[in-house]
């Protein structure tokens, strides 16, 4: 790597450890909460909201930001986690993760927070709503890009491949889409609850734009966020990111996997610890 | 930072799973899934089917005990709902199940094309009915019951407890057409089994006479029924509770019978929004033969609700057990 690369790496690697603690700290408060996800998708979000998007923190309705879609709304502890490491959500209400009348509630709601862009929690919904933004960017000659991610679980419902087709079919350059491929839903492992694979031939049969990297290879993530945005043909664009859950966190990665990771009580200041010790190895 | 919430007191969480039953209450585990179990043993048609959610439903039990009568479709509801119609084309008499939320809002067009209008057997058992999860609106299925009361053909059972939902697995097997049921799943309450009660399709029941109000009510609202009937005794207010777990076809008969009665206030409470449920069926009924008690409801309001823990929520909604006692009062003056 030349050296402004390393600089950017350091750097990024810097956020997405703060995203891991900031969803760590927030699971600790509620004693539960969807972290093995929220640590393995933290290199991807690090990459969007500190490489790729551009965003006014004090106005995340300005105009001219780039559009994140959380179709996956039972992430939002992992965006939320973003959202304050980018200064969109001020760090003072992370502890009210969760909580009664908190802005931060379990699943992500346009409504509730600054800088979530749709009520997600009904899986399969985000493509669909990005392909409207997408046209309606068109539309106005604005250049901003929508950005998705969604999960393995959600490329079993319909209405995800019907946007897919559409995207493509309205040439919507514009669209950048992540594929959390942690392979884990609620049932199972995603391979096994609903055969997906071959993904890349699908997605490139559905007329993507199509890189497949492994998620938690930060080099990787800029690589392929760099490589979506400047494509130079008129394809919707479409990142498979193969992630580890509990990633950053040797002793949750090793745990059974799970829809939930199991965390019991006195493990939330071990998991903490031992990002620490990942950050200075 | 870590430490300090450590010690601050616990806050009240909008978690998705939560247990309906209040501290030290008798429960039963997964009602559902055992029956569906017994069931099988019995009938060799019976399947199981689900969308990603059978760990969720009770159904992985049936998994277990039935492997090779158990499709996972994997998380899509609407083809969950159109394979179940083919499967039943075909003879099995399959127990679909998901949230409620799903099969009411995503499914509902597969289920009334292809189950309903087909009149097929098919049964469809839903967890996460109305207000029974803090995680908000995506999950909260406050209008499943107007949106499958509408459905022709459809019947619809809204189960009090685990006592109930142990009968209606038979009985709902038994019964030729598309079934639609409200689940309570993991350690659910256990009631009803203390009044001698044994559901019948069909069948409103009145669990306990009063002279001063009746209650008409489905699902948890019978146990905050009978929980406020106790708690206002006290205060020599004499209250009845008619059971009405078949929201359709409803019991009019047992219905008129009880409202028809003089001098008692009428109130219909329901877990499910004030529009289209119990409550207008119940209104509907008695209008139409003349029967015009006083009325009124206690529901949910026709609003997306807050996400938040659910005892703050039953509060906030009126349907606790302590917010519907007060409600009661303040209209007996
Ligand atoms: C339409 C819909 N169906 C079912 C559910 C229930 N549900 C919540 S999360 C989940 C698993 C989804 O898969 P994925 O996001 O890959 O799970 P994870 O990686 O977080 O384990 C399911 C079935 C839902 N939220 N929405
Ligand atoms: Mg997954």
């Amino acid at each position: 790597m030349d050296s402004s690369l390393t600089a950017t790496h350091a750097h990024l690697a810097e956020r997405a450890y703060n995203i891991r603690r900031n969803a760590l700290l927030m699971g600790e408060v509620q004693g539960q909460g969807y972290v093995g996800q929220a640590l393995d998708i933290a290199d991807v979000l690090a990459v969007a909201y500190f490489h790729a998007m551009d965003y006014r923190p004090d106005d995340p309705d300005w105009d001219g930001r780039d559009r994140f879609l959380l179709s996956n709304g039972h992430y939002a502890i992992a965006l939320y986690a973003a959202l304050i490491e980018a200064g969109i959500v001020p760090q003072e209400e992370l502890e009210t993760y969760g909580s009664d009348d908190s802005r931060l509630p379990m699943s992500g709601m346009a409504s509730y927070t600054p800088g979530m862009e749709m009520s997600g929690g009904s899986l399969g919904q985000g493509l669909t709503i990005a392909v409207g933004h997408a046209l309606g960017l068109k539309r106005r000659g604005n250049k901003s890009f929508v950005y998705t991610l969604f999960s393995d679980g959600e490329l079993d419902e319909g209405a995800v491949w019907e946007a897919l087709m559409s995207a493509a079919h309205w040439q919507l350059d514009n669209m950048i889409a992540v594929v959390d491929i942690n392979n884990q839903q609620a049932d199972g492992p995603s391979s096994q609850v609903m055969a997906f694979e071959p993904l890349v031939d699908k997605m490139e049969a559905f007329g993507w734009f199509t890189q497949r990297i492994d998620g938690n290879d930060l080099a990787a993530v800029i690589r392929a966020f760099d490589a979506a945005r400047e494509h130079p043909g008129p394809q919707p664009r479409m990142i498979i990111a193969d992630t580890r859950m509990g990633c950053g966190v040797p002793f949750l990665e090793a745990r059974e996997k799970n829809h939930f990771i199991r965390v019991d009580p006195h493990e939330w200041q071990l998991a903490l610890e031992a990002l620490d010790a990942g950050r200075t190895a | 930072m870590s430490t300090a919430t450590a010690q601050k007191p616990k806050l009240k969480t909008s978690a998705m799973i939560a247990s309906i039953a209040g501290e030290g209450q008798r429960t039963q585990s997964a009602p559902f899934g055992h029956a569906l179990v017994e069931l099988a043993g019995t009938r060799a048609d019976v399947i199981g089917m689900t969308a990603d959610l059978g760990k969720y439903t009770d159904l992985h039990l049936f998994a277990k005990a039935y492997p090779e009568r158990y499709y996972q479709m994997g998380m899509a509801e609407q083809l969950l709902m159109g394979a179940a119609a083919g499967l039943a084309k075909e003879g099995a008499l399959p127990f679909v199940t998901t949230y409620a939320v799903f099969a009411s809002r995503r499914a509902y067009d597969f289920i009334h094309q292809a189950i309903a209008e087909d009149d097929l057997n098919v049964k469809i058992v839903c967890a996460l009915p109305g207000l029974t999860t803090g995680y908000g609106p995506s999950h909260q299925a406050t209008e499943d019951l107007a949106l499958f009361r509408a459905m022709p053909n459809m019947t619809v059972i809204d189960p009090c407890d685990a006592h109930e939902i142990e009968q209606a697995v038979p009985a709902i097997a038994a019964h030729k057409g598309p079934v639609y049921m409200r689940l309570l799943r993991g350690n659910v309450p256990l009631l009803l089994d203390e009044y001698d009660y044994k559901f019948e399709l069909g069948k409103a029941k009145l669990l306990r006479d009063g002279r001063d109000v009746l209650v008409i009510s489905s699902g948890i609202m019978t146990m905050r029924a009978l929980e406020v009937a106790k708690a206002l005794a006290d205060d020599r207010v004499d209250v009845g509770v008619l059971h009405v777990p078949t929201i359709k076809p409803l019991d009019i008969a047992t219905i008129l019978r009880e409202a028809g009665r003089s001098g008692r206030l009428v109130v219909v409470a329901e877990n499910h929004t004030t529009i289209g449920g119990l409550g207008e069926a119940v209104a509907t009924a008695l209008l139409s033969a003349g029967v015009t008690p006083p009325f009124r409801q206690i529901a949910l309001p026709d609003a997306f609700l807050d996400a938040g823990a659910l005892p703050t929520l039953h509060d906030r909604y009126g349907i606790s057990t302590e917010a519907m006692a007060r409600t009661i009062k303040g209209w007996l003056g």
